[in-house]
This record gives structure tokens, sequence and C-alpha cells, in this order.
């Protein structure tokens, strides 16, 4: 009991976490500020994800912890050289 | 009925391999000849009273079949077509050069024509009437633009074609209602009926309806404008579908339809009124046409008003019933079948005899023409003979029935019925007065044309006699006008009174054998006619002084004009407002359909009283789904209010990512996974997207402000919401998904979501496999082909 309300406030605090991190997703100055918050929303949601499976007692969404670790490892790297380059993929011509 | 048709089919084979040697219409003849020849057998036998009739199934499992049925008013009109289509077509073969123009064509609509149109007077079956009066309509659009390369021929055809067929429309919709009252399709069996027919609801609007398509067949007023533009066609045209038989076809549908609406006092004053309105018009137009045809068009419309007239008036028979008031009235009926005859007779010979000077002379306005008597005397004889019996001179065959018709009207005037009690008295006024204007006419035409001096420096041909072989037809149609003013008997006995047992079959015969020989003697109706001659002569002589008046009358107050407004005005009405509401741009097209949306949802859902909110099934609300809702709205309002794009990029991808931590709390790992990797590749390729936008375009500062589109998608928001909201609150069965928790035991899948997929639903995700194929496709031939064309346009500069 004590334990499943533990889980609660971790993925309550998780939450507000995030939404700390859409806060600079929306407000952020610059593009890589907003990049840098989507990369950090990716790694909360892959705790909340895993505190959520705890507290269902199902491991169906350990698949997806791992999707969000490599998607949001794309992701950033794909903004990064957007930011950075302009293309995402280059042409080899 | 379909030798004409099927002959038609013919024609064009035996023009391609013998037109050389001989004149295609000499084919053509022997069909109508064949016809005739073959209706002359029915004369005895219609006369004493029998009828035939044969039936052959069409779509019988919808009691559609084609019956044609033979009694006396349909062999009339049978003789009427056959025979004056024989003249015509000996006419033509004279008229029509066998070298310059298209034979096969000209033939071929001619025959469909004359198929039709005893398809169409000897038809029982309601519908198939119909249809065979529209084929009537089409062949004559074809006839009348023969010479479609003239744009005076294709905007006449137009012309007829949409004030016909606009009629048989209305005709169509007045059978319908008929046979939805009489439950048959048969005119026999609704004649039979028809005093049950009388009292129905629709029985009016079927009349008015039935009465449309008349009027616009017969060229009645104020649908008579087509006619005259007509003239355009071909003359062997003018004279047979224009003089003869196709503005007969309302008339015959009139003299059909008499026993069921006759006797009702709408009907009575709608034909005898129009009629009477469009004989005035007809013959007070004519006077002021330089045109030979188009004189002889209004000429036409004026004397079918007449027969409308009689037929009108004839009607009132059915009132009386058998006896004395009624059995004078049977004999306006009997005039107007006369005159019927009488007017084919004479018309086709004119129209004829029109189509002669125009080829000997080039020229076809009274204005150039004159003293034609002496280069043809022949021709000026048949003209004498048809214009004079028009005008309702004896002795010829148009007194007799004009003096019928005066009988009649002046009857009208004491008949006492349908408040006919003073107006009565314009009938006898009108007709008179109509007469007069007749006769004017008729002496222009002669003597304008014929008399006077001859001036061959105003024309255009070298003027002589007509060949023989032309002069046939006018011939011995201008012999049958004076036959019948000799003999009127034999052709009343033979032919007239079975047609009369048909208009009016509540009439005994005896009553009306006396009127027919009845037309000797001093009486009011010779009085009139002397009366018309000598103002007649007067107003021709003075023609000079007033002729003026009636040609300075006001283009702005003809039909025509208001036609042409008409026309031009629902056309502009059209074009401004498809330009109003099709503007080209998507967002107004969005917001037509998405205010419909809404409004129709809405109302709908107001009307049906659907709003129904019930949360007593629903889950409580837990503090993930709280915050994570917040999240989303945060995520959607910065996508609408952000003021740079990539901005709203990124933000869409966060609320795609919330959806999916949704499919974490609601408990769908597949839904989840992917739902994330499908957004995060929708991302890219808006980022993708983003690169490719033009340099002007990417600084956009924020989308736009505007009140409608708040409204409208406000609108949509609520509609959903609370559909959804009401739905949810509605379930009416339990849901199916219990049977898919069998899915280890049916389908070996611990997996439901996919056992669903790709078994128990498996051909969805068949067609959404080949959906992506498709799109995939589409995106690499949408590049591919982008390539080609830039390297093509590479390969030109270079």
């Amino acid at each position: 009991m004590i334990f499943d309300t533990m889980m609660v406030i971790a993925l309550c605090i998780l939450m507000l976490a995030i939404l700390a991190n859409l806060y600079r997703v929306v407000k952020g100055p610059s593009g890589a500020d907003r990049v840098q918050a989507l990369d950090t929303i990716g790694i909360n949601l892959i705790a909340s994800i895993g505190v959520f499976s705890v507290l269902l007692h199902t491991h169906a969404f350990f698949d997806l912890i791992l999707l969000i670790g490599i998607l949001s490892f794309i992701g950033t790297v794909a903004f990064a050289r957007f930011i950075e380059r302009g293309v995402v993929i280059e042409r080899k011509r | 009925m379909f030798l004409p048709l099927i002959s038609a089919l013919a024609v064009p084979f035996l023009y391609k391999y013998l037109n050389r040697q001989v004149h295609t219409g000499w084919f053509v003849l022997l069909v109508p000849l064949t016809i005739f020849i073959y209706l002359l057998q029915y004369i005895p036998h219609v006369a004493a009273g029998e009828t035939y009739k044969y039936t052959l199934s069409w779509i019988p499992s919808f009691d559609i079949n084609i019956t044609s049925y033979v009694d006396g008013l349909g062999l009339l009109f049978g003789l009427l077509i056959s025979g004056v289509g024989t003249l015509v077509i000996i006419y033509s073969i004279f008229y029509m050069s066998k070298i310059r123009e298209a034979l096969h064509n000209f033939y071929v609509y001619l025959l469909m024509f004359m198929g039709a149109m005893l398809g169409l007077v000897f038809s029982d079956h309601l519908l198939v009437l119909y249809g065979f009066w529209e084929l009537t309509s089409v062949s004559s659009f074809l006839l009348i633009s023969y010479w479609y390369e003239r744009q005076s021929s294709r905007q006449g055809a137009l012309k007829s074609l949409l004030i016909t067929v606009l009629g048989g429309f209305g005709m169509l919709a007045g059978f319908i209602m008929l046979i939805i009252i009489g439950d048959t399709y048969s005119i026999r069996e609704l004649i039979a009926n028809a005093d049950m027919i009388q009292g129905h609801v629709l029985f009016i609007p079927a009349m008015l309806c039935i009465l449309l398509g008349a009027f616009t067949k017969s060229a009645q007023f104020p649908f008579g404008i087509w006619l005259p533009d007509a003239m355009e066609a071909p003359t062997p045209v003018s004279s047979y579908l224009h003089s003869a038989t196709m503005v007969k076809a309302g008339i015959y549908l009139v003299a059909r339809m008499t026993p069921i609406f006759g006797g009702s006092a709408v009907w009575f004053w709608l034909v005898a009124g129009i009629g009477i309105i469009t004989l005035l018009y007809g013959s007070l137009t004519a006077l002021k046409q330089t045109d030979l045809k188009a004189l002889l068009a209004y000429s036409t419309i004026s004397q079918l008003g007449m027969i409308m007239s009689l037929l009108g008036v004839g009607s009132l028979a059915v009132y009386f019933g058998p006896g004395e008031s009624g059995t004078v009235f049977t004999v306006a009926t009997f005039a107007a079948l006369f005159h019927l005859f009488n007017h084919s007779t004479f018309k086709g010979s004119l129209f004829m005899v029109v189509g002669i000077i125009d080829h000997e002379t080039g020229r076809r306005d009274i204005r150039y023409l004159g003293g034609l008597m002496q280069v043809m005397p022949i021709t000026f004889t048949i003209a004498l003979i048809g214009a004079f019996s028009m005008a309702g001179l004896p002795p010829f065959n148009g007194f007799l029935s004009k003096e019928m018709f005066f009988g009649a009207v002046t009857e009208v005037s004491h008949a006492g019925i349908f408040g006919l009690g003073n107006i009565g008295m314009a009938f006898p006024i009108i007709a008179w007065v109509a007469s007069i204007f007749t006769f004017v006419y008729c002496m222009i035409f002669v003597f304008k044309t014929f008399g006077g001096r001859f001036r061959p420096e105003k024309l255009t041909r070298e003027v002589h006699e007509a060949p023989y072989g032309m002069l046939i037809s006018p011939l011995v149609l201008g012999l049958l006008v004076i036959l019948i003013f000799f003999f009127p008997n034999v052709l009343g006995k033979y032919i007239l009174a079975p047609a009369l047992t048909a208009v009016l079959p509540m009439m005994s015969v005896s009553a009306y054998d006396l009127k027919i020989s009845a037309w000797h003697g001093l009486n009011m109706e010779l009085l009139m006619t002397i009366g018309v001659v000598a103002v007649g002569i007067f107003l021709f002589k003075t023609a000079k002084r007033w002729i003026k008046a009636v040609r300075n009358y006001p283009q702005q107050l003809t039909l025509n004009h208001l036609y042409n407004q008409t026309l031009r005005g629902t056309e502009k009405l059209s074009a401004s407002l498809t330009n109003r509401y099709m503007t080209g741009s998507l967002r107004h097209y969005l917001i037509y359909i998405f205010t419909f949306f809404a409004i129709l949802l809405m109302g709908s859902l107001l009307l049906l009283y659907g709003i129904r909110f019930d949360f007593s099934n629903n889950a409580s609300v837990s503090v993930f789904d709280a915050g994570l809702v917040i999240g989303m709205i945060i995520a959607a309002l910065t996508v609408l209010l952000t003021s740079h794009r990539i901005v709203a990029i990124v933000a869409l991808g966060a609320l795609g990512y919330m959806v999916s931590m949704f499919f974490v709390i609601f408990r769908a790992p597949d839904l989840a996974l992917t739902q994330m990797v499908v957004e995060t590749v929708t991302t890219v390729l808006f980022l993708l997207c983003f690169y490719h936008l033009p340099k002007l375009a990417k600084d956009i500062e924020r989308i736009p402000f505007k009140l409608t589109n708040l409204i409208i998608s406000a609108a949509v928001g609520l509609t959903v919401t609370v559909l959804a909201l009401s739905a949810n609150g509605h379930k009416l069965f339990e849901s199916i998904s219990s049977f898919f928790e069998n899915a280890y035991e049916l389908a070996g899948a611990k997996n439901i979501v996919n056992a669903i997929l790709v078994d128990f639903r498996g051909f969805d995700t068949m067609l959404e496999i080949s959906v992506l194929t498709i799109a995939g496709l589409g995106v690499y031939i949408l590049i591919h082909q982008r390539h080609k064309a830039l390297r093509r346009e590479q390969d030109e500069t270079e």
C-alpha cells in the first residue's frame, strides 16, 4: 500500500517535471532549448512508463520504454542536424 | 408502326451504294406509301365502328407494353401522317439536291420522325406515348438544325427543343398523376373510368401538366415562339412537321384526353380560351412578317389556335351529354377535326409553294418578290387555292370549316354555363376579328408575291416555272382542297365521323350524321363570312396606311424578347451564383463543409432530443489523466498561437507523444508503440516540408485571426463533444469484445489486438497494407516525375 502510494507520488513528480519541460518547449527562446526540453520529456516519459508498469504489475510496456529511448535519441539527433545544417538527410551526389 | 424506324436504319447504306445513280428519296418513298395503302384498308372497318388492338410486350413485369390501338382518331392522324409524308417525300426528291445535300441524314431523321409520329397517334399506353412524343421532339430538333453550319438553324433548333421538351416533361408528370389516379396505363381504361377520375384531388394538376405539353407542342400562346424560328429547316420539313403533323400532336393529345378531362370548366376555359387568344395573336403577328415562311408559321399558329378553341368548345358536349345542346357542341369537335384535316392539306401545299418560290427565285422576302403570276402560273394557282382556303372563301374547304367555326363560337355565347354569360360574347367577336386578319395576310401572301410588277433585277436567279416533279405534291394537295369542298360528306362519313366517335365516345352517331350534310343555307355564319371578306378587302386595300403601325410594334414587348431575356437572365443568374460560391478557395469550401456538418448534426440532435448525458457508467478521473489533458491543451493552444512554424511542429509532436501516453494509461501497449513511431516519423516529415517552404512564406508570423473561423471551429468542436458524450450515455447493446477474449483457443494468440488484426479481421489489415503501398508508390512517382521533368527542362536549355 505504501509502496503504491510512493509510486503514485513518483509519477506525480515526473508529471510535474514533464509539465515544466513543456513550459520550456513552449516558451523556449531558441530552437535548441526546445529540443533539449523534448529530449528530457522523452527520458521522463521512459521513467514514468517504468513506474506505471510497476504500478500495474505488467511488463507489456517494456517494449515501449526501449522504443522511446531509441526514438528520443533519433529525434534529438535529427533536430540537431536540422538546426545545424538545415537538412536532416543529406544527399550524396 | 415500326416500319419507318426500321427502314431508317437501311437509309445510310442505300445512300452510300446507290445515291450516285438514284436519288435516295425514291427508296424512302415506298415506306409512307406502303403505310398509307395499308391504313386505307382500315377505313371501311373503322367507319363501321370497329377498333383494332395489338399488343407487343416490352416490359411486362412493369406492365409496360407497346399497345397500338386503331380507332377513328388514330386513323385520321395516321392517314395524314403517311399521306402528307408520301407527298412531302416526293417533293423533297425534287427539292433537295442529290449532290450538294447530305441526304442520308435527311431521310433518316425524316423516317425517324414519321415512325415516332405514327407511334404517337396509335399508342394506347401512356408511357409509350410519351416516349414517342419525345422522339418527335428529338427528330424535329435534328431536322430543324439540318443545315447545322448556320447559326440561325442551330438557334431555332435549340429553342424548339427547349420549349417542347419543357412541355414534354410537364406532360410526363401529368401522365404519371393520371396513372396514379386511374391505376392503369391504358388510355382506353382511363376513359372508361372518367367519372371516377374527375373527382380525384390530382385531377386538376394532371390536367394542367398535360395541357402544358399539348400547348407547347402545338405552339399555343405563349409557347408558340419556337415555331417561326423552326422555319430555318428545309422547306419539306417545315411543310411536313410544322404544318401537317408534329404541331398537331398537341391537338391529338387534347382530342384524346377530351373524354377524360372534358366537361370541366378549367379544361374548357384553358383550351378554348388559350386557343382563341392564339388565333388572334397568330393572325395579328402574321401581318407584320415579310418573310413568307415566317408568315406561314404564324398563320399555322393561328390556325392551330382555332382548332384548339374548337376542341375546347367541343368539350362542352361532354358536359351536356347526349341531347339537343350537346349535339350543338359536338359539331364544334367535328369542325375541329375537319379543319385539322383541311389545314394539313392547304398549309402543306402553301409551304411547298413557298419552297418552290425560294428554289426558283432565291428570295423568300415579299419586299423583293412580285409579279410572279406570269412566270409561274401553276404555282400561282396552287398558292391561290391554298390561301383562299386558309382565308375561308368558297369554293375551298377552308370555307366549310370556318363556317362551322363561326357556328360553334356563336353557340358558345349562349351556352350559359361556366360563367359564360357575358364573356361568352367575346368568343365570336375575337374569332371574327381574327378571321379578318387571317383574310388580310392571306391576301398579302398571294398578291404581294404573285401580283404587282415583276422585278427580275432584285432576284438572284433566272426565274422560271418549277419542274413538274416539284409541282406534283402541291397539286395533289390543292386538288384535295377543292374536292373536299364539293364532296365533304365522303370524308366526313368515312374518316371524320369515326374520329369524332373516338373523341366523344358518349355521343350517339346518328345525332350528328345530319349536321355534316347541313352546310347550305343563308344563316348567321354566312353573314359573318361576308363581313370578313368586306372588311378584309377594305383593310388590304388600305394596307399601306396602317401596316406601319403593326410593323412598328415595339420589339421589347414581343414574346421572343421575353424568351431571350429569360434565357439570358437565367444564364447570368446561374453564372453569378456559381461564381459567388465557387470561389476556388479551399478555405471557403471547408467553411461550407464544416458549417453544414455542425448545423446538420446539431440541428438533428436538437430536433430529435438526442442530447442526453449519462455519466453513471463512467470511470473516475485519475491525476495522470488530468495532467495529460492539461498538457495536451497547452500543446494544442501552442500550435494555434505560436509565431514560429517550427514551434508548431514541435508542439504537434508533443501532442502526439501525449496521446501515446494516454494509450499507456489506458493499457494499450501496441497502440502506444505504433503511435510513438508514427508520431516521430510524421514530425520528421513535417520538418522536411518545412525546409522546402519558399523563403517568403517561411516567416509568416502567426495564424491570422478570423472570427468566422473561430465560430465555426468552436461550433464543430462543441458538436462533436456533445455527440460523443451523448453517444457514450446511450449504449444500447453489450459490446462483442467478450468474443475476442477467446483469442487463445480460437487463434492461438495471446495478444488480442494482434489476433484481431491478422486473424479475426485480417481483411482490414490487408487493405490498409495496400493503402500504405499506394501511398508509398504515389510519393515515389510524384518525386520521380518531378525529377524527370526537371531533367527534361535542363536538356532543353542545354
